[in-house]
């Protein structure tokens, strides 16, 4: 099933815990804003990104599924 | 292996019950915990909840659909003893629980202070029971705020109350706070930033006497201070109380070994856990971090489920990490800054408050302290892990502009 990763900005807060977890998809730049380099990572992926959803101490990233 | 107990229902504990079944134990799992509530999560009891009240900001992300994982809770309900011989854990309303399996993860309590007894606007904060309480007195009692120790969490209580209007006065007894976790140099811009917010620091002061009637704390340096709300934030000890005279090796916490196990078929993680961390040399540290914590609570899930089976040479040796919210800048230490014998200040300054701070000893990396530097220090998170030297993390760092 499709899914994607989704960042609720609101609730970032741009520690980068996710960051230190999965490089390919997060991003903190030196802005101090987090970016999301790729919003539907392949599906070996999928067990990281969970652990980024899981370790997120603001709890801001989610994962959609469609 | 068809029943394990987890004593400790925190993070941990948490961490190592989610682990149990995700790697398919489908036996019995019992979790027992002091806490009246199922796991939530501390580090907002001193930024987000404090601040605000909302109690959704300790939610641990799972616990709410926890009932899939077909725990047995015993909560609100002490572990007084451990019977290794015996597999059984004796809780304080009589009860016994057998295991085959045992997780140790009972964490750790907030010191008190003999200068500073209980009473009536005194307040320590480790439990959600213990926020309430310093949230429903801060309503009731206006007026100054002081807080007794400038660790991180004491740091954090000062910064909320600040924030949120409160005059507030900081009493440390060192001459310099941090110092261990993030040398002289640093812990001095730790207390320059409540400075800047306009926060009373007292330093290589104590408490000597709290008038709790007249609101006013006496000072060893012969000053006093005035405070309706005091919170005493100077510590914690390991709880391991109940395992007194269960002959496993005490002393600041539970010894494991470089795996996380104290005994065959009993393994301990989190701020309770003391064990040698090959990273730095072996040297047996107990780390009180929230990544520390779940961390260690999934390695030695999978430890205990693989009993003999375990690899001996794949042993727990992280990076400690943590973070510190204050005002509005991110503190953040990975690694040691204990032991360092050179430090470099990179990627900023200390007047900017944007700072790297890089910690080396024997021509390595241990340590990087940043201050709104977030993805500099999961960086040299990364350089630490690989055993980077000195000299090649200052040519990665000298990008750090
Ligand atoms: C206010 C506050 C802010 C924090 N902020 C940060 C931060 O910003 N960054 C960071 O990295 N870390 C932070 N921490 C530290 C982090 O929360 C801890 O490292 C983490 O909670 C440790 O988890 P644990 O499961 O090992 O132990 P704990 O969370 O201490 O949990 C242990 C549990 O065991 C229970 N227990 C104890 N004895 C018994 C017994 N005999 N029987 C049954 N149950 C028992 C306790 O009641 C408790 O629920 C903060 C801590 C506090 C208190
Ligand atoms: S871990 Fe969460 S809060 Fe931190 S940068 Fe990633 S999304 Fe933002």
């Amino acid at each position: 099933m499709a899914w994607r990763v989704v960042v609720d900005m609101d609730l970032c807060e741009s520690n980068a815990v996710c960051m230190a977890i999965l490089p390919e998809v997060f991003e903190v730049r030196d802005d101090d804003l987090l970016y999301v380099l790729d919003e539907t990572p392949s599906d070996s992926m999928r067990d990281k990104v969970e652990q980024a959803v899981a370790r997120c101490p603001k709890q801001a990233i989610s994962i959609a599924e469609r | 292996m068809r029943r394990i107990v987890v004593v400790g229902a925190s993070l941990a504990g948490w961490n190592a019950a989610t682990t149990l079944r995700r790697e398919g134990f489908d036996g019995t799992l019992t979790m027992i915990g002091g806490e009246p509530e199922r796991p939530y999560d501390r580090p907002p009891l001193s930024k987000a909840y404090l601040a605000t009240g909302d109690e959704a900001k300790v939610a641990l992300h799972g616990v709410a659909t926890s009932d899939e994982l077909a725990i047995e809770w015993r909560l609100g309900s002490d572990a007084t003893g451990l019977d290794v011989a015996g597999r059984t854990v004796r809780l304080a309303d009589g009860g016994e629980v057998p295991f085959d399996g045992l997780i140790i993860a009972t964490g750790a309590q907030a010191r008190t202070l003999d200068s500073v007894p209980a009473g009536p606007g005194v307040h320590l904060l480790r439990t959600l029971a213990d926020a309430r309480a310093l949230r429903a007195d801060l309503d009731r009692r206006p007026g100054p705020v002081a807080v007794i120790g400038a660790g991180f969490i004491g740091a954090e209580v000062a910064a909320t109350c600040r924030q949120a209007g409160r005059e507030v006065a900081i009493v440390e007894a060192a001459p310099v706070p941090l110092t261990r976790s993030v040398g002289a140099e640093v812990g001095e811009v730790c207390a320059a930033l409540h400075r800047d917010h306009g926060v009373d620091v007292r330093l290589g002061t104590a408490v000597a006497r709290h008038d709790a009637e007249a609101g006013v704390l006496e000072l060893t340096d012969g000053s006093t201070l005035s405070a309706s709300v005091v919170v005493v934030g100077v510590g914690v000890t390991p709880c391991t109380g109940w395992l007194e005279g269960s002959g496993l090796t005490l002393g600041d916490g539970v010894l494991c070994d470089a795996t996380g196990l104290a005994a065959p078929g009993i393994v301990a993680a989190g701020d309770v856990a003391r064990w040698p961390n090959r990273l730095y040399d072996g040297e047996v540290m107990r780390v009180e971090h929230w990544d520390n914590a779940i961390d260690m609570g999934s390695f030695v899930a999978r430890r205990l489920l693989a009993g003999e089976a375990w690899d001996p040479a794949a042993v727990f040796e992280p990076v400690p990490w943590f973070w510190s919210d204050q005002y509005d800048r991110k503190l953040q230490m990975a690694g040691r800054a204990a032991g360092a014998d050179c430090t470099v200040v990179v990627g900023g300054t200390f007047e900017e408050r944007r700072v790297v701070v890089l910690y080396g000893r024997a021509g390595r990396l241990i340590g990087a302290f940043g201050m709104n530097r977030p993805r500099q220090i999961v960086q040299s998170r990364g350089l630490i892990a690989r055993r980077c030297s000195w000299d090649e993390a200052l040519t990665v760092a000298a990008d750090w502009t």
